[in-house]
């Protein structure tokens, strides 16, 4: 036999020039890479790379817009998770799902129930099959305790348990370490080299890059929907690693322009929450566009959130002009001058059913209240007013937000909050779903803003972004601040590197 | 953009007078059918009919705007005009009678409130409690006895002003309020901000616990009016009257237009609601209609009026779904 067939052999699962669209995004641009039996097969790259959209269509959430999948060289058509189920595939979910009040035993069983004489669910074969697996895995839980009363990573274990047990052979992780302790990641990764020694195949996701050098027998490294390598793991580096995931085009358009830093507007020292992140200190002064960049997961979002009152926090001070405040709920924030932009822009940006007009005076109806009675002329003036600064195309202010499309709403959005004139804007991925030229709008208004003398802190996750519009950059990883760079030292490396833990 | 904005406000007028049409054709329809339905004496006796669950009806509609509902309307009713009518017969004061009667109902719609936005009751079981207590606290008070003999107490429910029945003009003084609450005052504003979408709501800033208590103060004003004109309509105070009254007052504001998923609804097309109701009510007595099949037709009224609202919401969502989905790709 020669040396090419066995390799072939070897070969599970192979993805052949897959290509997928969204509206506006090519999210994966002729995928190619094949997973072989008995290896741990990472998957890494920056944020919005392609990585779950890719593994989704392995899965069967998502069908491929082109290209094929091949299953033990034979071409299969993954049309739902039910079929990638039955074609030995099974995925571990980064947010596992599952049902609180269901035991074990139930747990082992859901959706596949066996069912006894007269359509009776056969309660002592489930039983049964669930000591069995439980004492063949040499796992120490009770058959009825409930979900609710384990930790994440006792249900990821029993999640990789039915995995298996249904017989999966490629098993996919997305970003598994995510939600649990060191001590926990090391029984996954004993769990997962035994699956290796079983000769399962393992798709990895992940970005951090010690796990990743400690489990991977191949790394693929995706950027921009494309795969930029892939090779064992003994012919990379941490380094090389960064270096390719990075290195996205960087386009000098950006319309930004430099204004000299006033006053410091926002200060925050020492700021934590239990979980999530810790002692965070920073500052934000006038005329600043300030980014915070890091991975998913980092606490970026969890810091701007709790900052404007969304959620609590344990210790630590914000200033607002000199001044410490305490800010208990958005209405707070509000009334201190700081407004936040969300990145989940329909949950706490828009009220989809009402119109332009009321979204835009959402925020600041006392200003139209005389005596008890809203003035509608004076609304309608303003809502124009700053519709047309805000560069807002709308048929009319009457129309429902959600007809807009969605760089419009964000536009409103922002219009919202220029009614009250903030001096601090908190903007969460200000330019996430929306098309080119939009972003280009947002861009500018937000070097405007920053020319009036507002302070301005962007979480992003685009890179680019980032270099293009801040003066400063904080990096933040595992839920603290890795590092600060200034506009002269912004390259993707440096940021790249802060953000993995390097 | 033109085709959206032509497109969106044909659609809007369809849906405002979508329901007026309804009420244009059912009025013509019983003219016909039967001769004394356009009487004056006819369409007032209708008028006054439907005042007291159209009052009441306001109340479903402020709330359900905000994602709430109230179903203790009707018990709460009973409580505050029993009381009112036992003060009146101990002090002769028709002014000290009518504020006991909303003080008792806005106090029931406090503890609503508090058990909405304090304890985190979803408002059907909170409102469900109420129902059950304060029918209990009006059997209790008399005992399950009625209170008869009322004397000048009638005034609210069947005297006149000029040549206007008194409930009559409750309901138009009611119907201006509501309207203007709704459209011309901050409350109105957040309470379609806040069924529309709590979350945005918080995170613009809006006092969403305080405004959803001002709500249900209104709604305890307008239930308070509604006890004391109903009581003085039947006569006596009877703590076990308006026993179903909150489903009537759901049916007016749901047939109106008022979205059950929160962030839709208006006083007009309250006002609609209850007519349409109200006129279907009469004309199947004058017809002499089957009073059980009356039921079924008035059931099967409310399923039609909430699969067509599930109808105009879902040509909604799907109009909107582009620009839906052009937010989730990021």
């Amino acid at each position: 036999m020669s040396q090419v067939d066995t390799r072939a052999n070897d070969i599970k699962l192979r993805v052949q020039d897959i290509e997928k669209s969204f509206p506006g995004v090519k999210a994966l641009d002729k995928i190619n890479f094949s997973v072989k039996k008995g290896t741990v097969h990472v998957l890494c790259g920056e944020n919005g790379a392609g990585k779950s959209t890719l593994v989704k269509i392995i899965n069967g959430i998502y069908q491929p817009d082109a290209g094929e999948i091949l299953i033990d060289g034979k071409v299969v058509e993954i049309n739902s998770p039910m079929r990638a189920r039955s074609l030995g595939i099974s995925m571990i979910n980064q947010e596992l799902s599952f049902v609180p009040e269901m035991t074990v035993a139930e747990n082992f069983v859901m959706g596949a129930w066996p069912v006894a004489q007269g359509g009776r669910v056969n309660w002592k074969q489930i039983r049964q099959r669930a000591r069995q697996l439980l004492e063949d895995e040499n796992l120490p839980y009770h058959l009825n305790t409930k979900l609710k009363e384990l930790s994440i990573s006792d249900i990821q274990l029993l999640e990789i348990t039915k995995a298996t047990a249904y017989n999966a052979d490629i098993i996919i992780m997305d970003e598994p370490t995510s939600a649990i302790s060191d001590k926990d990641v090391e029984v996954l990764f004993e769990k997962i080299n035994a699956l290796r020694d079983q000769g399962k195949s393992v798709i990895y996701i992940s970005h951090k890059l010690d796990e990743i050098f400690q489990i991977a027998d191949e790394i693929t490294v995706l950027r921009d929907g494309r795969v930029i390598d892939s090779r064992p793991v003994g012919e990379l580096d941490k380094n090389t690693v960064i270096s390719l995931m990075v290195g996205r085009e960087l386009s000098e358009n950006y319309p930004k322009e430099s204004v000299a830093a006033g006053e410091v507007l926002l200060e925050v020292v020492n700021l934590s929450s239990r979980g999530l992140f810790k002692d965070i200190s920073f500052r934000v002064n006038a005329g600043e566009i300030v980014g915070i960049s890091g991975l998913v997961g980092a606490g970026r979002t969890e810091v701007l959130r709790a900052l404007f009152g969304l959620d609590h926090y344990d210790s630590g001070s914000i200033r607002i002009k000199g001044q410490e405040v305490t800010i208990r709920t958005p209405e707070d924030s509000i009334s201190h001058g700081m407004i936040m932009l969300s990145e989940d822009r329909r949950r706490y940006g828009i009220i989809p059913i009402r119109s332009v007009k009321e979204n835009v005076t959402l925020a600041r109806l006392d200003q139209f209240i005389y005596n008890g009675r809203l003035h509608r002329q004076k609304e309608i003036e303003t809502v124009e007013e700053v519709c047309a600064r805000m560069n807002v195309r709308t048929p009319s202010i009457n129309t429902d937000i959600s007809a807009l499309s969605g760089g419009n709403q964000q536009k409103v959005v922002l219009s919202k909050w220029m009614v009250r004139d903030p001096q601090i804007l908190l903007l969460d991925e200000p330019t996430r779903g929306i098309d080119v030229g939009a972003k280009y709008e947002i861009y500018k208004l937000m070097t405007l803003l920053a020319k009036e003398e507002r302070a301005i802190l962007m979480v992003s996750s685009e890179l680019p972004e980032l270099i293009g519009m801040c003066d400063r950059i904080y990096v933040m990883a595992e839920g603290k601040i890795r590092g600060e760079l200034q506009r002269g030292d912004f390259t993707q490396e440096a940021i790249m590197k802060l953000a993995v833990g390097e | 953009m033109n085709m959206l904005k032509g497109d969106s406000t044909v659609r809007k007028l369809m849906q405002r007078h979508g329901i007026l049409l309804v009420l244009v054709a059912l009025f013509i329809v019983s003219s016909f059918i039967n001769q004394n339905f356009l009487s004056v004496r006819n369409l007032t006796n209708i008028s006054r009919q439907i005042s007291i669950t159209t009052i009441l009806a306001f109340g479903q509609t402020i709330l359900i705007i905000a994602g709430m509902l109230d179903l203790s309307c009707g018990s709460v009713l009973a409580l505050s005009g029993l009381l009112s009518v036992s003060v009146y017969k101990q002090t002769g004061l028709l002014s000290v009678a009518f504020l006991v009667a909303i003080a008792v109902a806005v106090f029931c719609n406090i503890i609503n409130g508090l058990m909405v936005t304090k304890f985190k009751t979803p408002p059907f079981i909170a409102t469900l409690a109420m129902l059950t207590m304060a029918r209990g606290a009006a059997l209790l008070y008399t005992n399950g006895q009625n209170i008869y003999q009322i004397g000048n107490y009638t005034f609210f429910g069947q005297g006149s002003i000029w040549v206007i029945p008194t409930p009559i003009i409750f309901f138009i003084l009611i119907a201006i309020a509501t309207w203007y609450i709704l459209n011309h005052t901050r409350l109105g504003r957040s309470l379609y901000a806040i069924g529309g979408n709590e979350e945005a709501a918080v995170a613009s800033g809006v006092n969403v616990d305080r405004r959803k208590m001002q709500a249900f103060v209104v709604n305890g004003i307008l239930v308070g009016i509604a006890g004391v004109i109903f009581m003085s309509r039947v006569n006596a105070g009877l703590p076990n009257g308006a026993v179903g009254f909150e489903f009537e007052a759901l049916t007016s504001s749901v047939i109106g237009g008022t979205s059950f998923s929160g962030g839709i609804g208006t006083a007009g097309g309250t006002v609609v609601g209850a007519f349409i109701v109200g006129i279907l009510n009469n004309i199947m007595n004058l017809i002499g209609l089957n009073a059980y099949l009356q039921q079924i037709i008035r059931g099967a009224i409310i399923a039609l009026a909430v699969i067509y609202d599930m109808h105009t919401k879902k040509m909604r969502t799907t109009r909107t779904l582009g620009s839906l989905e052009e937010t989730q790709t990021a």
